[in-house]
């Protein structure tokens, strides 16, 4: 019978890590991209686009992470389309990362005064110029720490694609679990590992936080 | 597309999913409560308790805080049997909530002290007030004014994090769920109508708390 010692368990955690590493960077880059165009329709006011984004970010922060996994995983098999966790992983976490991200850069867009918005328009910039020369640069700097803070709720919503077959760190807790009877050390190992991904990342919103408002 | 939804055959497994509803309902309230109870104590510990207590309180906000929810409940489900602590999976599901939520809410609790200027404590200890008085009537009466909305839309996050006790059986919404597209197959039909039921109680939720929020801080 195969045994597992103790590395043999660790280092399959962590090979499985690497997965939910992946995950997290593809979740927050593209949930960041699909965010960022979000934000334009939701700052547009154009009211069929705002119109539009308030619904999406209802449905994604209203709901349960869980359901939109299985709302993704078996709703794109009704076209035919055979669907692979990874799939439904990345398009259920993406969706759900852009929620978020829009409603906390709207927070950051809000918070720049009037004043710029007026002093840009009547220098004829177009909304998006205004967007990309006056209102962006100002509201990017307020909005690095809660991104890097929410980054930290993207590792840990990796964990529930562990319920629909995707191998990460969860999942391959579950299954070492299985295999060796040893759920103590096992989950003991897996919370570690995501306590050492999570915590410099909060460590740092949080520094990067107080840096911002000593400035003011 | 040239499939068909068909919501008609979750007809006949309404009971099943009202019972998960009712229970996901219940988790949630009775979590709350407890949860802001443990977040109140371990907020209070963490700015007036002596310095040990207050740094066994820091290492669990930020053991829960960094680590997902799942992990937690399969570490508590799974895990503590092995030390001879065995639970049901009501147990542990109820039992993970409140530790999680403690967990936030001791955190933003914190914040709301922490905003609470040290004038308005002497002040009220000058008047002859004893610790407990201040604690309650100045401190935590206006912490929890300043964090309500916070606190607020922890709550429905935490609402909404449940539907993941569903994977250590707990019954709730999300595994009624689970057990009818499991009898009828109608995978998509069930997790889309579970996942409206959810967003309408998390709306409802935000309603209700607003309004509650309104009756309880009074403007004076």
């Amino acid at each position: 019978m195969l045994q597992f010692s103790f590395w043999d368990i660790l280092s399959n955690l962590l090979i499985a890590t690497q997965w939910t590493i992946v995950l997290s960077l593809i979740a927050f880059v593209c949930g960041g991209i699909v965010g960022l165009a979000l934000l334009f329709m939701r700052t547009s006011r154009i009211p069929a686009l705002e119109w539009f984004t308030k619904v999406y970010i209802e449905f994604f922060q209203g709901t349960p992470l869980l359901m939109q996994l299985f709302l993704f995983f078996f709703g794109i098999a009704l076209f035919g389309v055979e669907v692979s966790p990874w799939t439904a992983a990345t398009l259920a976490l993406t969706f759900w990362t852009s929620a978020f991200l829009t409603e906390i850069w709207r927070g950051c867009v809000e918070s720049i005064p009037k004043g710029q918005w007026e002093a840009s328009s009547s220098l004829a910039l177009s909304y998006i110029e205004q967007m990309r020369y006056v209102i962006l640069p100002q509201a990017s700097r307020i909005a690095v720490a809660p991104t890097v803070g929410f980054s930290v709720q993207v590792i840990k919503g990796t964990a529930l694609a562990s319920i629909i077959g995707f191998v990460e760190l969860t999942k391959a807790g579950t299954m070492l679990n299985n295999a060796t009877f040893r759920p103590f050390l096992v989950y003991s190992l897996v919370a570690l590992i995501y306590f050492c991904l999570c915590f410099p990342l909060s460590w740092w919103a949080k520094k990067i936080e107080g840096r911002l408002n000593v400035a003011r | 597309m040239s499939y068909k939804l068909q919501f008609a055959e979750l007809l006949p497994y309404w009971n099943v999913l009202l019972q998960g509803l009712i229970f996901t309902i219940v988790l949630t309230v009775v979590s709350t409560v407890a949860g802001i109870a443990v977040g109140t104590a371990g907020a209070s510990a963490r700015t007036f308790g002596p310095v040990w207590l207050g740094r066994v309180v820091a290492v669990y906000v930020e053991l829960i805080r960094n680590t997902p929810f799942i992990v937690q409940l399969f570490f508590i489900f799974f895990g503590l049997p092995a030390l001879g602590l065995k639970l049901s999976e009501t147990t542990a599901a109820f039992l993970a909530m409140v530790i999680n939520l403690g967990a936030y809410s001791t955190e933003i609790i914190r914040a709301g002290i922490e905003a609470v200027p040290k004038g308005h404590i002497e002040a009220g200890l000058s008047l002859a007030m004893t610790k407990w008085e201040v604690l309650r009537r100045i401190v935590l009466n206006q912490a929890f004014r300043k964090i309500y909305p916070a606190l607020s839309s922890q709550i429905i996050i935490v609402m909404l994090g449940s539907a993941v006790v569903s994977q250590i059986s707990a019954e709730d919404l999300t595994y009624a769920a689970n057990f009818v597209a499991s009898r009828n197959f109608r995978n998509f039909e069930v997790y889309l109508l579970a996942a409206l039921a959810y967003l309408v109680l998390a709306m409802l939720t935000r309603s209700l708390l607003r309004a509650l929020g309104r009756v309880i801080f009074k403007a004076r």
